[in-house]
């Protein structure tokens, strides 16, 4: 039934992005209005005016912005709408694009869905609004994110993913083993675990698009090469082969638990010690808090484990941005509204109520770094979060078509977790349904 | 020849064969008498299949009502089938009514809207279609009654983008009006309500009203509707369960959740846990689901009489 309901969302999503395509094509003639210059000035000038600013975000602590930016500018409405999150999110707004009508002001996007609806000039770029001098204020890969190698900028980085190794120090430390710090290391621990208990699987993966993708990022696997409309995608570099030879053991001696992310079974196993160790980006604490309320005090986290002894290589998993679609209105206020929550003073208030930043100077300052984390034992994990932030590849690209390739990952990638399928080969056929699709959409695929 | 007992015991072994024949005739004779119409017969694999079908049904929901007693923690760390240590059901009902500044009472009334006016609406049209088709002759007959089958069997679900598309362009989308306007359309039950009216209301009866001067209008609210009662209340049923339950018609056709329903409400809670930095709030979700389904169970025990009834109309030609 879930399986079904989510095809068939997949299929909406997949038809309202064709239909936004068209609509975009259709609508881009106006393109040499977005690129004037807006000065502070004007900027200034709307807040004093004043108006409404509709908001698509699901990211909970804009709800203390909205409330602080309003209590600022009294004649500007922040019209927060926050129930939808992921797959919905996009359906919908993808919808609202292609129907040219109840199109938000403001709209969140995850990193790797921000190349579809640039590529489709369904966003207006920032860099006239003075969002090109930014750039110094951000960790690199969310920077990088946003631009996407060119001069424009898609959005701003709302929050980062930099990930680490969560463990449960509880489990580890009743088998008494010690917690990895290379991948070798891991399937290591991996089997005395499951051997110490055959109920305790360090970790569960049924496949995941997102976690594959960070896991390849940190291995220094590139497969994804984007130069406007021109794309490649390659599995098979020597960095995804680390991370296909590593994880190839664990999936065929039976060591991860077959349970997806996010459901109820997997807050359970984080819960009972059935999921051992989670490899998952900073922002994760949170949803420990308030979805893992049993196992306060047992989870750590720990650097990510490395590729090679002392390699320090991180990468991103998760978070996203604040964009304006180019159908929004209020486009001066709406920006004002963006750079209070991810630039302004909207960031240290969003940083008090558990968001992990994306901006340099909350990342280095003091008080964020002496944090103690009751859950994690008073344990100061944000240290751990911005060194592995510091050591992010800024070179990572998405597919303009992410959304439509993360869709597909389970048909493909995911029979290396229930079949006979090595994982290379689902990686393989992975990137050939990418590229088949990509040359439908017309895109220059090598 | 009579096979008693008695006589199965006399020598003869012809006669003794005899016997046995009788023996087994006799009890095959009662059996098949026994399970004629007041009787049933009784069947191991039968009543093995109803219990294993009972437990089927009941199972998911005795594990709805159990889990809906638990806090997020005891759903956790409990066996889904029986209570955890606390009991936090009156916490859980309160929580659910009052989280998010107490949106589940707003998406409660938005979805006795939809019903009332979308489950209501339908049913009414449905009763004047259906009688008019019963009991009136017109041209193109034929031709209404080949769209109303065709159109039961085309599922909501598939006329939902294209009705999206076109609500878009007349500027219905994100208004209640898009929810509404397209559940007033049951093929379904015009169909029922149609066989319903040609049985349960005798010609003769309207030609009487017609003959003592009744016009139309008169006749129809004052002879006829009485007699659809039953048909009504099945049609009524229907149309509120699947307006009650409509998920994916309001999913594309809504973004503001002031005008969720239930059922989009409670997915939107479900899915904060998938979401980064979310609020996990499994309790809620099942509180909540709970919560929406008592309405229907009250529903139907208190109008099951007449559905059945309902139901069962047309089957035997009196």
């Amino acid at each position: 039934m879930r399986r079904t309901t989510s095809r068939l969302m997949r299929g909406l999503a997949v038809l309202s992005v064709l239909a936004l395509g068209a609509t975009a094509c259709g609508g881009s003639d106006d393109d040499s209005s977005g690129s004037k210059p807006v000065s502070s000035g004007d900027i200034q000038a709307a807040l004093k005016k004043g108006g409404s600013v509709t908001v698509w975000a699901w990211e909970p602590t804009l709800k203390t912005v909205a409330a602080d930016f309003q209590k600022k500018y009294p004649k500007v409405k922040i019209n927060l709408v926050a129930e939808r999150s992921g797959d919905k999110h996009y359906t919908a707004l993808s919808n609202a694009i292609s129907a040219e009508k109840g199109v938000p002001d403001v709209a969140q996007v995850e990193y790797f869905a921000l190349g579809q609806y640039a590529l489709t000039k369904g966003l207006s770029d920032l860099a006239p609004y003075g969002a090109d001098k930014l750039k110094s204020k951000y960790t690199a890969g969310p920077w990088n994110a946003v631009t996407q190698g060119s001069d424009k900028v898609w959005g701003l980085p709302m929050d980062s993913g930099p990930m680490a190794l969560y463990y449960n120090k509880k489990v580890f430390d009743k088998y008494k083993i010690a917690v990895p710090t290379t991948w070798d290391e891991y399937v290591e621990a991996a089997r005395k675990l499951h051997k110490a208990d055959p109920k305790v699987y360090i970790a569960n993966d049924a496949g995941d698009a997102g976690f594959t993708t960070s896991m390849l990022w940190q291995a220094g696997s590139r497969p994804y090469k984007v130069d406007g409309t021109k794309v490649s995608v390659d599995f098979s570099d020597a960095g995804a082969k680390k991370y296909t030879d590593t994880w190839q053991k664990l999936i065929d001696e039976k060591l991860l638990a077959p349970i997806n992310g996010w459901t109820d079974d997997w807050y359970k196993g984080l819960g009972d010690g059935t999921i051992a160790t989670l490899a998952s980006g900073a922002w994760m604490p949170a949803n420990f808090v308030t979805g893992v309320p049993n196992a306060a005090g047992d989870w750590r986290a720990a650097p990510m484990p490395a590729w090679t002894k002392g390699d320090k290589a991180s990468a991103e998993n998760g978070g996203s941005s604040l964009t304006l679609p180019e159908l929004g209105k209020n486009k001066e206020l709406a920006y004002a509204f963006v750079e209070y929550a991810n630039s302004g003073a909207g960031v240290q208030s969003r940083v008090k109520e558990g968001a992990f930043p994306a901006t340099n100077a909350e990342l280095q300052a003091d008080s964020f770094l002496n944090t103690e984390f009751e859950y994690f034992g008073g344990q100061k994990a944000n240290e751990i979060f911005a060194d592995s932030a510091a050591n992010v590849a800024d070179d990572w690209s998405y597919l303009p078509f992410q959304q439509y390739a993360n869709s597909i990952f389970n048909d493909t990638v995911g029979k290396a977790y229930v079949g006979n399928t090595k994982l290379t080969d689902g990686l393989k056929s992975w990137q050939d349904a990418s590229v088949k699709y990509g040359k439908e959409q017309g895109f220059t695929v090598e | 020849m009579s096979g008693t007992s008695s006589s199965a015991t006399s020598a003869s072994p012809s006669a003794s064969a005899a016997a046995t024949g009788t023996t087994r005739a006799v009890p095959r004779l009662r059996k098949r008498r026994e399970h004629s119409a007041g009787r049933p017969r009784r069947s191991v694999l039968l009543t093995v299949l109803t219990g294993l079908i009972l437990v089927y049904t009941v199972v998911p929901l005795l594990w709805l009502v159990i889990s809906a007693t638990k806090t997020q923690e005891g759903l956790a760390d409990s066996s889904g089938l029986w209570f955890a240590d606390d009991f936090a059901l009156w916490s859980n009902i309160h929580d659910t009514f009052t989280y998010h500044d107490g949106i589940f009472v707003r998406w409660l009334l938005n979805t006795l809207l939809y019903v009332g006016l979308g489950a209501g609406g339908a049913t009414f049209l449905a009763i004047l279609g259906g009688y008019a088709l019963a009991k009136f002759d017109f041209p193109g007959k034929r031709g209404v009654f080949a769209v109303v089958i065709g159109a039961v069997a085309v599922p909501g679900t598939a006329l939902a983008v294209p009705t999206f598309l076109m609500f878009s362009k007349m500027g219905l989308t994100d208004t209640p009006w898009a929810v509404i306007i397209p559940s007033l359309v049951s093929p379904f039950g015009l169909y029922l309500m149609w066989v319903f009216a040609t049985e349960a209301i005798p010609v003769e009866l309207l030609e009487a009203a017609r003959i003592d001067g009744a016009g139309e209008a008169r006749t129809f609210f004052k002879v006829a509707l009485p007699l659809l009662a039953p048909g009504i209340v099945t049609v009524l049923l229907f149309t509120t369960v699947a307006t009650w339950n409509n998920y994916f018609l309001p999913l594309i056709m809504l973004k503001d959740p002031d005008w969720y329903p239930l059922t989009l409400g409670l997915d939107a809670w479900n899915n904060q846990a998938q979401t980064i930095g979310g609020d996990v709030i499994f309790n809620l979700v099942i509180t909540g689901s709970l919560l929406t389904i008592v309405p229907l169970i009250a529903a139907f025990l208190l109008l099951q009489k007449y559905w059945q009834s309902g139901l069962a109309a047309g089957s035997v030609k009196e």
